[in-house]
């Protein structure tokens, strides 16, 4: 019975870590209606940015947090702006080729800047602390820290789209972006500004994950799959679907673990394809 | 009112005929039929480099011309594709080493698979749209990766080898795979240029430009989509049999690795999406630059991956749309042209249906 909730408990931190990837995801998909190939090289690069700052730069870890904070707000406005948004339409091919492109850009030039060696973050001993709740189940700090992350965060996001000006502006840009222009709002500024948010829960996302594992300049396209399933299982549109979304793939990936550590990833997979079949809008569908 | 009408159409309607083939593409046919003699009799001139290159070269096309027929005709981006080029890789290797079936039999055998597999995979496929039905054929993908990977038998993580070529001499073994390769790829050109001439592929192109307006024309939009999926895998399953006897060692990240993919994009952007010539002249500009560039590792792959971008932003018809465009040439032809003949001198009148951008309509994909 605790292996059980051992699972379930682990499964629901994993959880945690893949809705925090899925959640610029879910922000850029509702707003932009924009597949982006290279989510997950954004959360790569964004790690090796801290890296470097860390240690390049010998910053001290909460210094370089904000000023991370900072670079990806800024690098997110600009390559939307730059690039992005030319080819935000309503035909994936481009946008998607686009990002494809990006993602190979992406992983070639941080191998060739920091070689394909995986490198973490180090914070002392602060990523191997846990506590004892029950005999067979310890949680770490870390996964806590980045289950309360997700939680603030979705609750954050849910509240901008909801009860703010710049949420509706998103909403409506989103649901039509000529007529918003009659609003008075730049549906190109506010795609930037839309994907230099999503830029930011990448960061924080980036910065839990390099204090949690080492990172290799390869790694972006596993995380990219695991946030684009987050987001189809908890439905589209929704940022606590989500949340949810990424709590039932972090529990099945653990079921898959506890059986052998080679068909941990493929369960996951499995329940993902599985939801497509039987509930294909996701748990909690907001929109089509 | 009535006579001023009837005057020029009757003398339209008598004079005017349908032409489907052009100089240029006779040309072409003559052309080709050289070049496949030249590279059938290879063995007997070539080294074995270049019959290794050729097989390469003809896994890399059947891969591209594939996938344009699932983008660039049918409107559905997928970026699994590279789940069923595995698969046949993978068929062709148990059939021959565990069945005891000649490998360059078991190639079309295990396509065959493929396409038996691709039924029940187009289900869950098509349950998305658009860009996520890109990723989520890349998820279908990984779940074969990950399959392959965890079966010992066949050699898990690290793959195994094809022995059952063992006995066979490798002068013979070289030329027979040249000889698959070359029929492989004539089959797979002929075979498309023949769909995409018959009325079936003037549904296709009518349900990708816009899928609504070709349902109302009574185009089955459901079925036309499931039957270019299951062509693509057949196609792109026969290009992994193929590579994985030229290769003779498989491995599941070889064989479903993503990069298939990213080539077979890279190769029918540049060359031109929707269109015949366009993969074949963006694999021979793929090769050389994989040639003399490959050697530079990562700059090679930020080089290509740049390009993409710069292409897909800048030029997305890609380099023969843009010759095919600016010059009126089709080599393949798959439209059709109206020559009016009448007063004595004739009036030419192009009707192009098959040349139309895939990206000027809506080409999300509905299930």
């Amino acid at each position: 019975m605790n292996t059980l909730i051992n699972i379930i408990v682990q499964g629901v931190l994993l959880g945690a870590l893949y809705a925090l990837f899925a959640m610029g995801q879910s922000l850029v998909f509702g707003v932009m209606r924009l597949t982006n190939t290279a989510h997950g090289d954004f959360i790569v690069m964004l790690v090796f940015v801290l890296f470097a700052l860390t240690s390049f730069a010998h910053l001290p870890l909460a210094v370089a947090l904000i000023v991370l904070l900072v670079i990806a707000f800024g690098s997110g406005y600009a390559l939307q702006y730059a690039v992005l948004n030319r080819v935000s339409s309503r035909d994936p091919l481009p946008s998607l080729i686009v990002t494809f492109g990006l993602s190979i850009v992406i992983q070639n030039v941080l191998q060739q800047v920091f070689s394909a060696d995986p490198r973490s973050v180090a914070t002392g001993s602060f990523e191997s602390q846990s506590m004892t709740l029950m005999p067979g189940i310890t949680v770490g700090y870390l996964p806590l820290l980045t289950l309360a992350a997700t939680v603030v965060l979705a609750f954050g996001m849910q509240w901008l789209f909801g009860r703010t000006p710049l949420g509706r502006a998103f909403r409506a840009t989103s649901d039509d972006r000529e007529i918003v222009q009659l609003m008075g709002v730049s549906y190109r500024r506010t795609y930037a500004l839309a994907m230099g948010i999503a830029f930011v829960l990448i960061a924080v996302a980036a910065a839990l994950y390099a204090i949690r594992t080492a990172v290799s300049p390869t790694d972006g396209p596993a995380l990219l799959l695991y946030a684009f399933e987050a987001v189809i299982i908890g439905g589209m549109g929704s940022f606590w679907g989500t949340f949810l979304g990424g709590m039932a793939l972090g529990i099945a990936q653990q079921i898959g673990f506890y059986f052998d550590p080679g068909w941990g990833i493929w369960l996951g997979h499995i329940m993902f394809l599985a939801v497509l079949v039987v509930r294909p809008q996701g748990l909690l569908p907001k929109t089509a | 009112m009535s006579t001023l009408l009837n005057r020029p159409l009757a003398n339209v309607a008598a004079n005017f005929e349908v032409l489907r083939a052009t100089r240029a593409s006779r040309l072409t046919l003559f052309v080709l039929l050289v070049i496949a003699l030249a590279v059938a009799s290879a063995p007997w001139w070539a080294g074995r480099d270049a019959l290794h290159d050729f097989v390469q070269l003809a896994s890399y096309l059947v891969f591209a011309m594939m996938w344009n027929l699932l983008a660039g005709y049918g409107g559905m981006v997928s970026i699994g594709q590279q789940a069923f080029f595995g698969i046949g890789g993978y068929g062709m290797l148990i059939l021959a080493n565990y069945c005891g079936i000649s490998p360059f039999i078991a190639v079309p055998l295990a396509a065959l698979i493929a396409t038996v597999v691709a039924v029940p995979v187009s289900l869950v496929a098509f349950r998305l749209e658009g860009g996520y039905f890109a990723i989520g054929t890349w998820v279908i993908a990984e779940v074969f990766r990950l399959t392959f990977a965890n079966i010992s038998a066949l050699g898990g993580g690290s793959g195994t080898s094809l022995t059952a070529l063992q006995d066979v001499p490798r002068a013979l073994r070289e030329s027979l795979t040249l000889w698959l390769a070359l029929v492989i790829v004539a089959a797979a050109i002929g075979l498309l240029y023949a769909f995409l001439r018959s009325k079936a592929g003037l549904a296709l192109t009518a349900m990708r430009d816009n899928a609504v307006a070709a349902s109302s024309q009574g185009v089955d939009v459901k079925r036309a989509r499931l039957l270019v999926y299951l062509m693509s895998a057949c196609g792109t399953a026969l290009a992994g049999g193929l590579y994985f006897i030229g290769n003779l060692r498989i491995s599941p990240d070889a064989a479903f690795s993503v990069n298939w993919t990213a080539f077979g994009i890279f190769i029918v952007l540049i060359g031109g999406l929707g269109t015949l010539e366009g993969p074949i002249l963006g694999a021979l500009i793929f090769f050389v630059l994989n040639k003399f560039l490959s050697d530079y590792g990562t700059w090679y792959l930020i080089g290509l991956g740049a390009l993409a971008i710069v292409v897909t932003m800048f030029f997305p018809e890609g380099l023969w749309g843009f010759v095919s465009r600016r010059y009126g040439l089709q080599l393949f032809p798959v439209g059709r042209r109206v020559l009016f003949l009448g007063n004595g001198a004739s009036v030419r009148s192009a009707v192009d249906d098959a040349k139309e951008k895939p990206g000027a309509s809506s080409a999300a994909h509905r299930a």
